[in-house]
């Protein structure tokens, strides 16, 4: 197990590496100075020069690149071009908003998703399945800025429950969360009811009835366990599902998040900040898997001692 | 969504090589089993060539044009003569969401076919040839599959530009390792099976060996992707065109729409409700029937 | 003070698939006296699983109990409202399965699991609760009983893990076992082990209702035996005199099969066809298609399962001629 956590960690920082490299270089092959794009037309040659070589742009590809891998070790990503302020700074109070965010959505995507399938999984090929399916359904095929317009326009402008945007109060969370989280829900309820009708054929289910355990029961203690472990292997990429997602549901309500920021900072042309946030997300879904992996790890004692 | 598909699309073209049903079932025959067990995915299929055909025969469904402006009918609502009422400049919504299927539907098939190819071609090298080549390959893909797709696409998409062959590109950038990640794992159990070691054995080629025996035997799997990867590239080019990151007007493509109609979405909803359904409808109707294809190539499900 | 554990009375089970019904276990009468082992033999998908199910509760689904009556202790059972009945399941009846390898919870400690059908069925703290587990790994002579508690199902071997089943299924001291072809999946050398065990578990004063279709098994442990075929019994006797003086025409292909294999003779002898379809039962005796000796009223009536010396009944109209005779 601890070698395998090992083995894991260093692919995670490989890739991380992969991630860094790949961004840094289609940002630089973007066609023109982003200097002279920063600071319009109407800055002179020598001011440009100037600018260039103090932050270093006119060093080689390479030097550039270990240059910035170097600071940003050390928590530095560089200031950001159009709103003149450190990217760290500005990554930090946005990641916030995002991991609330995040949070939320997947809690919601959780309780519901595993509760439609379960109850799917019940009554199997009667009304309430149909019901749920049909919705888990929709859930997968609504696209996250249909979900959100739509929630947006029913329960913020026409019912006012909630207010339009903003985070001022935890409400204007509510229905972000939901937007973000209705996708995976409906992709969680499904996997659920599909890995679970699967587990209630194992002979161990025999065991548990013959042991005088009622249906709950051998819902909960048994089946419910080992159905959850495909699922669980989901997570991995709804993190990265949530955070694809997150940048649609930020603009959409107003949140002042990581994809808020990378929308910013490409309408900004502005090439630290597109490249810290990038960076950030994908270390995020990086970190998410390698904790996924470890919790399977953890659940099924199978894989437990093997490693 | 597509990984969790693609998982499972993995299991099925498994446990099709043990079963050896694919050598057995003709391609022919898999379909008519699918049209007679599967009703949901025809009806999907019937609905694609439904939408196909509007599309490509949208100048003579509609009296308007794609970007005739009407100023004196801005934003009004659906009545007879606009059936999905106009834009904020009075152009015909049903009029823009039929061009916009053109544009849609391209970008959900070109996409797909050019990852498709990229991905089967990388995906069996890798899994052929292994050492270097393999090790190369995947870690790039790996690289790849760590970004979230959106925000991957969001960063080629800057450094490329917008621009509809540059959506194409993007799109293909972005979903190539899942379709490599596949197909090599299909071709390391292929590359062990008995048929094509006995190829081997009596001298056949590596290329030969590739182009006649392991790529054949993915391609009931490649279909599958492929369905399932144009939805994937639709869902996320709505999505960067809903950002002002895609398609540039004046072309229109269905996110695009959204996007301008996003500023009347209080007023005049049925701007962004209907290409919103538009795309709904599209990503049903294909991931039924990729699901129902995927389900004919499951030997699991055969049985049930 | 009623000697028989289990009394099954014409016993019918129906499983209703895609809107055809078939009954994999017709009219089945079958009594387990106290402190004694008891067989089932016969084919796969001759019905004795669906039997032991049917007593258990445990049937799939889509299948019923309609018909007969299941009396455990002389406590009619298949009345019973659900409740009730799973109070009995792991208390009064207890069950294990074929396969050892995948009756067990993979993700659940094995003392766990044992421990469980403890806290179902009594009142008892963890560590009571514990220590009936440990002796009772003990008593199935699971060695390191302290370790194996802590182990889960992957780790231990086939054996253990059927010692495991028994010990689960035995904690709660039931007085009917119901064993579904307990050593299938087991080498020879463990299956004798298990075997011992279960004649231990008899003479502590549990009966045992053994399922198998291995008649060495059969002969090995039990004290009487009935054979089933096509959802019926086909015939019944002491183990001795079944083994002794087989009549039913099938009950002879039995031996025939397994004597030949025994004497080394150069072919097998087998029964010809197959199992029949229970869709497509012929009209009079289920065996009658496969039978060397059918005659014309085979084809058309099923016969009565009758006595044909005291204690040793044969559903065969052959063998009611010789009695008329």
């Amino acid at each position: 197990m601890r070698k395998n956590l090992t083995q894991r960690l260093l692919q995670a920082v490989i890739v991380l590496a992969g991630v860094t490299l790949l961004i840094f270089v289609m940002l630089r092959i973007v066609p023109g100075n982003p200097i002279e794009t920063m600071m319009g037309e109407h800055a002179d040659a020598a001011t440009v020069a100037r600018m260039t070589a103090e932050l270093g742009l006119d060093q080689p590809l390479y030097i550039q690149f270990f240059r910035y891998i170097s600071s940003a070790v050390r928590g530095d990503f560089g200031t950001s071009y159009s709103l003149g302020k450190p990217v760290s700074q500005l990554m930090g109070s946005a990641f916030v908003n995002t991991l609330i965010l995040a949070v939320f959505a997947a809690l919601f995507a959780w309780i519901v998703g595993i509760a439609c399938g379960i109850c799917s999984a019940m009554k199997k090929n009667r009304l309430p399945d149909r019901l749920f399916m049909g919705f888990s359904l929709l859930g997968i095929s609504l696209p996250v800025f249909m979900a959100a317009m739509f929630l947006q326009y029913i329960f913020a402008f026409q019912l006012k429950w909630v207010p339009i945007s903003g985070t001022d109060s935890w409400a204007g969370f509510i229905l972000p969360a939901i937007a973000l989280g209705w996708n995976s829900a409906g992709q969680v309820a499904q996997m659920t009811r599909t890995t679970l009708l699967e587990t209630l054929q194992e002979d161990y289910i025999d065991t548990a009835r013959a042991k005088g355990r009622g249906p709950l029961g051998v819902l909960i203690h048994h089946a419910f366990r080992n159905a959850m472990l495909p699922v669980l292997t989901m997570m991995t990429v709804q993190f990265s599902g949530l955070l694809s997602g997150a940048v649609i549901t930020e603009t959409v309500f107003s949140i002042n998040g990581i994809g808020r920021l990378m929308v910013q900072a490409i309408s900004g042309r502005d090439i630290p900040l597109l490249q810290g946030t990038a960076l950030l997300a994908t270390t995020v879904v990086i970190l998410g898997s390698l904790l996924a992996d470890s919790l399977y790890s953890v659940l099924d004692p199978r894989i437990r001692k093997e490693g | 969504m597509l990984r969790t598909k693609q998982k499972r699309t993995e299991q099925a073209a498994d446990l099709r090589l043990q079963s050896q049903i694919g050598e057995e079932e003709r391609f022919g025959d898999l379909m008519r089993r699918m049209a007679r067990e599967n009703k949901t995915a025809v009806i999907s299929f019937f609905v694609i060539i439904l939408m196909v055909l509007a599309a490509a025969l949208a100048p003579l469904l509609t009296p308007y044009e794609e970007n005739g402006m009407d100023l004196l009918h801005r934003l009004s609502a659906p009545s007879t003569e606009h059936l999905l009422g106009t834009d904020e400049g009075g152009r015909d919504v049903l009029t823009r969401l039929l061009f916009g299927a053109r544009v849609s539907l391209l970008i959900g098939v070109v996409p797909a076919l050019l990852s498709l190819i990229l991905g089967a071609v990388l995906g069996a090298i890798a899994g052929y040839r292994g050492g270097i080549a393999d090790a190369v390959i995947m870690r790039i893909a790996d690289v790849m599959l760590a970004f979230p797709s959106m925000l991957l696409a969001m960063v080629i998409m800057y450094a490329l530009g917008g621009g509809i062959l540059n959506v194409f590109l993007t799109l293909t950038l972005v979903n190539w390792a899942n379709v490599a990640r596949v197909v090599r794992a299909q071709t390391l159990k292929l590359r062990s099976s008995e048929f094509v070691e006995a190829a081997q054995i009596i001298g056949v080629s590596r290329n030969r060996i590739m182009r006649r025996h392991i790529l054949p035997n993915c391609l009931p799997t490649l279909l599958v992707l492929f369905t399932l990867n144009i939805p994937a590239s639709i869902l996320t080019e709505s999505s960067l065109s809903f950002l002002g990151l895609g398609i540039q007007p004046p072309n229109a493509s269905w996110g695009l729409m959204i996007n301008t109609g996003r500023q009347y979405l209080y007023n005049t909803p049925w701007l962004c409700f209907a290409p919103g359904a538009a795309i709904m409808l599209t990503m049903l109707a294909f991931n039924f029937l990729g699901n129902g294809l995927l389900d004919v190539l499951d030997p699991r499900m055969q049985k049930q | 003070m009623n000697d028989r554990t289990l009394e099954v009375r014409n016993l019918n089970v129906t499983i209703r698939t895609d809107r055809r019904e078939v009954r994999p276990v017709n009219d089945v009468s079958l009594d387990v006296l106290a402190g004694s082992i008891v067989g089932i033999v016969g084919e796969s998908g001759c019905g004795k699983s669906m039997t032991a199910r049917a007593v258990m509760g445990l049937l799939p689904y889509s299948g019923k109990v309609d018909g007969g009556t299941v009396r455990l202790c002389g406590r009619e059972i298949t009345a019973l409202p659900e409740k009730e009945r799973r109070k009995l399941r792991g208390s009064e009846i207890s069950m294990i399965f074929q396969e050892p390898m995948t009756s067990l919870n993979p993700v659940i400690k094995v003392g766990k699991q044992v421990e469980e059908t403890i806290r179902l069925h009594t009142e008892c703290s963890r560590e009571e609760a514990k220590e009936k587990t440990l002796a009772m790994f003990r008593e199935v002579e699971i060695p390191e009983a302290e370790t194996r508690y802590h182990c889960y199902p992957h780790q231990l071997s086939g054996g253990l893990r059927q010692r495991v089943m028994i010990a689960m299924a035995m904690v709660c001291k039931p007085k009917l076992l119901i064993a579904d072809e307990p050593t299938t999946a087991l080498d020879v050398t463990v299956e004798a082990q298990i075997l011992n065990l279960l004649e231990h578990l008899r003479d502590a004063g549990t009966s045992v209702l053994i399922i198998s279709h291995n008649l060495g098994v059969i002969a090995r442990v039990c004290d009487y035996v009935y054979v089933m075929y096509a959802g019926r019994i086909v015939e019944q006797a002491a183990t001795e005199v079944l083994f002794g003086r087989p009549t039913h025409p099938y009950t002879r292909g039995l031996f025939r099969s397994v004597n030949s294999l025994r004497e080394g003779s150069a072919t097998l002898e087998t029964i010809p066809g197959v199992v029949p379809n229970l869709f497509r039962l012929p009209a009079g005796c289920s065996f009658s298609l496969r039978c060397g000796q059918c005659g014309a009223n085979c084809e058309k009536n099923m016969p009565e399962l009758l006595e044909t010396e005291p204690d040793h009944r044969v559903r065969c109209f052959l063998t009611e001629k010789e009695d008329a005779e």
